[in-house]
């Protein structure tokens, strides 16, 4: 279980090794404020949203999950899209309202990311991989957190470089988004280096 | 018919949505190891992408604006579990090898860009024609970064052996780190370097100017 987690934080980190959530990990790394908010609004989403998918799937939709209904035969896998973009778009409005009524100043702070979270595809990649690698439902909540924290770690390392490159004299066509893919590929060039540690 | 080709051609290179403006990054990173997969995925999205463009372009007027997304996102999702089920159906191992990247189109913020920026305010010809110009933009890039990951990493293309390698008795000793995550970032931060330096007006302004000091006052 803490191999599974360290192993989704660094060594298949969502960001550097798949490539998840790319437009919002360079389109919002600019500053490190805005990085820390959407770095903490991603942790919440994907820890809920990876394990309630799991509920889903394995209770609704995979196949044989409905022998109780009387239909041991549906396999209702290929809707797992659709449902999980809807269960994620759902989740995104729930919790903003949660967050609004309970929480009024972690709103304000996270408010602008959340939405902008529906349509990110670490969250929907999250829980495609949930599916594909089989985990239960303890596995993908110690999953969702996992990928969770290791995306926000990503962001804000990258925003830290990012703020310190604005005083550096780059090359004027590699200025901005350029060099920002270069200091992303060295990034996953460290973080490779994580390949088979083990704490425990 | 000039201005429809200019729909057609203007976003390969000069409103290319890859390199210019930054979108649908993920699926163009993950699947360039080899020329094969980024074929597949660049079929499969510019398919994808044309077919929604229409379709939504098609319905343009009866969308209500509230609900616009949903209703894009719907049609886009569906057209995904489509070519999803299509690929495991008529190519299993491939559909193997790109995993989750092929219904992660859904989420591929190329394909909702160009509906909700152009296919709700044209008529269903030009909307297809941007749509397709879009995904053969998308395709150029992919399939340039999988040239040369593919041929610099195991010396093929398409799987078929082009510089014969080390292993099997040749000259070439294949470069093992472009198979890997950190040299797709690279790659593509170098093709965007080389498309803003032939189109300079495609470059970031500046956040601010450095104010150079002359030398002489330093102390």
């Amino acid at each position: 279980m803490i191999e599974l987690f360290q192993r989704s934080i660094f060594e298949e980190n969502l960001a550097l090794s798949y490539f998840l959530g790319m437009c919002t990990f360079l389109a919002v790394s600019r500053r490190i404020e805005t990085a820390i908010g959407v770095g903490l609004a991603l942790i919440i989403v994907q820890a809920i949203s990876v394990p309630l998918n799991n509920l889903l799937y394995t209770h609704v939709l995979a196949g044989g999950a409905l022998t109780w209904l009387g239909l041991p035969d549906t396999d209702l896998g290929f809707l797992r899209l659709i449902t999980f973009i809807g269960i994620i778009a759902a989740l995104v409005q729930v919790l903003e309202m949660v967050l609004d009524r309970f929480m009024p100043a972690l709103h304000r702070a996270l408010g602008i990311y959340l939405p902008l979270l529906t349509v990110n595809c670490a969250i929907l990649g999250g829980s495609l991989f949930m599916v594909e690698r089989q985990l239960d439902l303890s596995e993908s909540l110690v999953f969702g957190l996992g990928t969770g924290i290791g995306w926000a770690l990503a962001i804000v390392t990258l925003a830290a470089i990012r703020e310190r490159l604005r005083y550096a004299n780059v090359p004027r066509g590699l200025e901005g988004l350029g060099i920002a893919f270069i200091v992303a590929g060295l990034m996953s060039m460290g973080f490779s280096a994580f390949v088979g540690v083990r704490v425990l | 018919m000039i201005k429809g080709l200019r729909t057609l051609t203007d976003p390969l290179v000069e409103n290319n949505p890859v390199t210019v403006h930054i979108l649908g990054i993920c699926s163009a990173l993950a699947v360039t190891t080899a020329m094969s997969t980024a074929l597949t995925m660049s079929i499969a999205l510019t398919v994808v992408l044309t077919v929604a463009a229409g379709i939504i372009s098609l319905i343009r007027a009866h969308i209500p604006g509230v609900i616009r997304l949903i209703v894009q996102i719907t049609i886009i999702a569906a057209l995904v579990i489509v070519a999803d089920q299509l690929l495991r159906a008529f190519a299993y191992e491939m559909s193997q090898r790109l995993t989750v990247f092929v219904s992660l189109i859904a989420t591929n913020c190329i394909v909702l860009g160009r509906t909700e920026a152009f296919a709700l305010h044209h008529p269903p010809g030009p909307s297809m024609l941007d749509a397709l110009g879009n995904g053969l933009g998308y395709s150029a890039v992919l399939l340039i970064v999988a040239f040369i990951r593919e041929l610099l990493g195991s010396g093929s293309l398409f799987g078929i052996n082009l510089l014969p390698l080390v292993a099997d008795g040749g000259w070439y000793q294949p470069l093992r780190l472009m198979l890997l995550a950190p040299s797709a970032f690279i790659i593509l931060g170098l093709l965007i370097w080389a498309i803003r330096s032939l189109h300079p007006h495609l470059a970031e302004p500046r956040e601010f100017t450095l104010r150079h000091a002359p030398r002489e006052t330093r102390t």
